[in-house]
């Protein structure tokens, strides 16, 4: 029953998405209210039905039905609770449906707290929510049923993939969905924009906090994904620059750069032809992610779920939505006025100068992932990009951004004094300087380049804390007053700072993490001793351990640092009975945001066992920057101006409210 | 999401319990030559795998190169005669930094004509829009913006 239930309330999402999707736009052609609001109730509505379908998903997990095929799949009776619902979203049926409840839930957002919208903007941006939202739905409902019954049901489940049997990769999903669909609000005020052939400050104004928030949550699933990989997959590897990565870093990219653009559009009405289109690419690079990891089609000799009329359903949908949505704004765009001049030396020139190297680095990320597949395509040429490449194409581009990142900020308006920021900037660079000459002396090998790249991140974070140090007037100012104007400094300001600070945080990760960590590989017996920057990790005992659904062989290391112990590591490898699989669980030491890394490998017949150990310097930056920056979006969001669905002042009921 | 595919698959390619990438028995006794083999298998693809370098790879195959690429350095060939060695026999699909030629031409120089070209748009449109002169007027408020403007002006003075 569960099941049908479930199943019927997704089609009669359907339904509700394609009355959403057609009713709206006729009220608004015909100026007639009534038909115009039908798009809030069926918004919400399709929220509840899509909910409802969810929770029935959720449910059949947990009770572990196994006349349900996806149960039956993914689960397991003796699986932990916590993963029987985790594994909802860890197959292709149970994400896909992740994937269009998320986007139902901001369609819901934006009809219960767009009152102060225009009414017939509103209309447009949920009709369009709509069409997306229907185009999934079919494809949920005609390819990837997740509530489809087995007709003689098994007594067990084939258990959820072990690797995915972990909290990590239980949040991520979610997280990167939440960024990922978040773009579409963006992608639909863009096209409900286009359709009005109207566009002002004030739409920039709802723009950016739903672009703000889909960018916090992207940065801290990417981030997460990150960690994941770097502690799950056993060899301390963080970012791979792997094609599903690059699935989430473009719309990332795009989305930053979108971020950027529409407070030039916010602040100074210009630039507003290509925050359109930004807003557009960014959910199209969304939609490419979902199209990469959903079809299967990213190059390998054996790709997953290499089943061919999903893969061609999605890019279907791909070509209907990112075709339909340029050449409407091919066709649109030069209705739209341009305003707001400025010399080039300015803030709203060193935003163009952002967008324009964040769109190049989104290309090469682009043209690396899909450079390959059409070579083999066309030219029958199997080739491959991967680390190597990236690393002196986007490196570079990365670097230039990051070295703009503090002059930005403190340039003026309209026109810009950059001589006068330079000297601003003076004690900025002198600390960059400094940090050049530490690590020079005291870096032992590796890269020339290193230390130059420790100063830059220096640079962006002093740049970042000289802005606010202007501002507050510290040093030159008594202290109380520099509370007070810390205090009435706009949130977005901090915001600001700490999301530039961040990009210099992870980059001194980056840098210390892959020059100087030392590594040690070798077969260790019991009270073997291995020495690591300066570490002596003992190999104390091995045993075996039973656990829920998995044996696991634990190892026991003293870990002890100049006669001293610090404390005790224990790595495991376990091994899944049902799926005849296993997975590494290294051990993880942190000293400051430094980390010593243990890890196993196969043991031999003799009682010995191969041992991964790593010293990484620094490496926990690489995701305190991300959490950094997410921070800073969030404070930033939390700004008065910018607040979703502020309260109103009781006052300004009937003001203009445009932008909250 | 992401990173569990290739896992899944190669979990799944591996009957036995995965193995890890450079084993203990791999490593050369010369520091200098092992440091060499590190550096090469880093721009080397595991070609069962997804964009993992055979440094990463836990894959036999991934083994196999690593060992093969050891022998190559053991035998006196310099990197680059080992990654021809290893082009010839694999193509070019082995290497993760794809060369410079005619194929990847245009991956290479994405970036640059990229640069280029958006530099040199956005000086025309500087220098267009220079000439042009002044602000342009801002967009006349529609009916419906009027009667808002009107009942908050009305507002205003109401309160004052």
């Amino acid at each position: 029953m569960i099941a049908e239930s479930g199943h019927y309330a997704l089609v009669l999402a359907l339904g509700l998405a394609l009355i959403q999707s057609v009713v709206p736009l006729i009220g608004a052609r015909l100026h007639d209210t009534a038909l115009m609001n039908v798009a809030r109730s069926t918004a919400l509505a399709q929220l509840l039905f899509v909910g409802a379908s969810f929770m029935a998903l959720v449910m059949l997990h947990v009770s572990s039905d196994f006349s349900v095929a996806n149960v039956y799949e993914n689960s397991h009776s003796m699986k932990p609770l916590l993963y029987k619902i985790t594994g909802v979203w860890g197959n292709h049926e149970g994400s896909m449906l992740l994937w269009v409840s998320i986007l139902a839930l901001f369609g819901g957002l934006v009809a219960a707290f767009g009152n102060n919208l225009p009414l017939s903007l509103r209309a447009h941006v949920l009709s369009v929510q709509g069409w997306i939202a229907s185009a999934f739905y079919l494809f949920i409902l005609m390819t990837s049923n997740p509530f489809l019954r087995i007709t003689s049901p098994p007594l067990e489940g084939r258990d959820l993939n072990p690797v995915l049997q972990d909290i990590g990769l239980a949040v991520h999903p979610p997280m990167l969905y939440l960024g990922y669909v978040g773009f579409s609000i963006s992608f639909s005020f863009a096209i409900a924009a286009l359709m009005e052939g109207r566009i002002d400050a004030a739409w920039a104004r709802w723009v950016r906090p739903w672009t703000l928030v889909a960018w916090i949550f992207l940065t801290l699933g990417i981030a997460m994904g990150s960690y994941w990989a770097y502690y799950e997959l056993g060899w301390g590897g963080w970012w791979f620059w792997d094609p599903v990565e690059n699935a989430s870093l473009m719309p990332w990219l795009a989305g930053t750069a979108l971020l950027h653009s529409a407070l030039v559009m916010e602040k100074r009405n210009a630039l507003k032809v290509w925050t359109i289109l930004l807003s557009i690419l960014t959910f199209s690079l969304s939609l490419l992610g979902t199209f990469l990891v959903r079809s299967g089609v990213i190059t390998s000799v054996h790709a997953f779920a290499t089943d061919p009329t999903r893969g061609v359903f999605i890019l279907l949908i791909l070509c209907l939505f990112i075709g339909g949505s340029l050449a409407l704004f091919a066709g649109r765009a030069t209705s739209l006025k341009q305003g707001g001049l400025f010399a080039p030396i300015s803030r709203e020139g060193a935003l163009v100068l952002n967008n324009l190297l964040l769109t190049v680095a989104c290309a090469v990320v682009l043209f690396g992932t899909l450079y390959p597949l059409a070579m083999e395509m066309l030219a029958d040429f199997k080739m491959s990009v991967g680390a190597p490449f990236y690393n002196l194409t986007f490196a570079p581009l990365f670097a230039l951004l990051l070295f703009a990142v503090p002059f930005g900020p403190m340039l003026a308006w309209k026109r810009g004094d950059l001589l006068g920021v330079t000297q601003r900037l003076l004690a900025a660079g002198v600390a960059s300087l400094v940090a050049i000459a530490i690590a020079w002396a005291w870096a032992r090998g590796g890269s020339a380049l290193a230390p130059l790249a420790i100063g830059l991140g220096v640079f962006v974070i002093a740049g970042a804390v000289t802005d606010i140090v202007e501002r507050t007037g510290l040093v030159r100012l008594p202290f109380a007053t520099v509370l007070n104007r810390a205090r009435g400094l706009p949130r977005s300001a901090w915001g600001t700072t700490l999301a530039h600070a961040g990009l210099g945080v992870a980059l001194i990760g980056i840098v210390c993490e892959t020059t100087w960590n030392s590594e040690y590989i070798a077969t260790m017996k019991q009270s073997d001793v291995a020495h690591v920057a300066g570490y002596d990790v003992k190999l104390d005992r091995l045993f075996q351990r039973q656990g829920p659904n998995y044996r696991e062989m634990i190892a026991e290391f003293n870990v002890s640092r100049d006669g001293e112990t610090l404390s005790m590591m224990t790595p495991s490898k376990r091994s899944f009975t049902t799926r005849g699989s296993s997975t590494t669980e290294a051990a993880l030491l942190t000293r400051g945001a430094s980390q010593l890394y243990v890890s196993l490998g196969d043991a031999t017949a003799e009682g010995a066992i191969a041992v991964r150990i790593y010293y990484k310097p620094m490496v926990l930056l690489i995701w305190w920057g991300p959490v950094l920056m997410a921070f800073g979006g969030v404070l930033s969001l939390s700004d008065r101006r910018l607040r979703v669905g502020a309260p109103k002042p009781a006052r300004a009921k009937q003001r203009l409210q445009p932008a909250e | 999401m992401r990173r569990m595919w290739f896992v899944i698959v190669a979990l799944m390619l591996l009957a036995s319990p995965a193995a890890h990438a450079v084993q203990p028995d791999e490593i050369m006794s010369d520091p200098v030559k092992e440091a060499r083999a590190r550096e090469l298998s880093r721009e080397l693809r595991c070609m069962v795998c997804q964009n993992q370098s055979i440094d990463d790879s836990d894959a036999p195959l991934a083994r196999d190169l690593r060992l093969l690429v050891r022998e190559r350095i053991a035998a006196g060939d310099s990197n680059s005669q080992v990654l021809d060695f290893l082009v010839a026999r694999y193509g070019e699909f082995v290497l993760l930094k794809p060369r410079f030629e005619r194929q990847t031409l245009l991956l290479w120089l994405l970036a640059p004509l990229l640069l280029a070209g958006g530099g040199l748009a956005l000086w025309l449109q500087i220098r267009r829009r220079a000439r042009s002169g002044a602000d342009l007027p801002a967009p006349p408020l529609t009916p419906e913006e009027e009667a808002r403007l009107a009942g908050l002006m009305s507002d205003d003075a109401k309160s004052q």
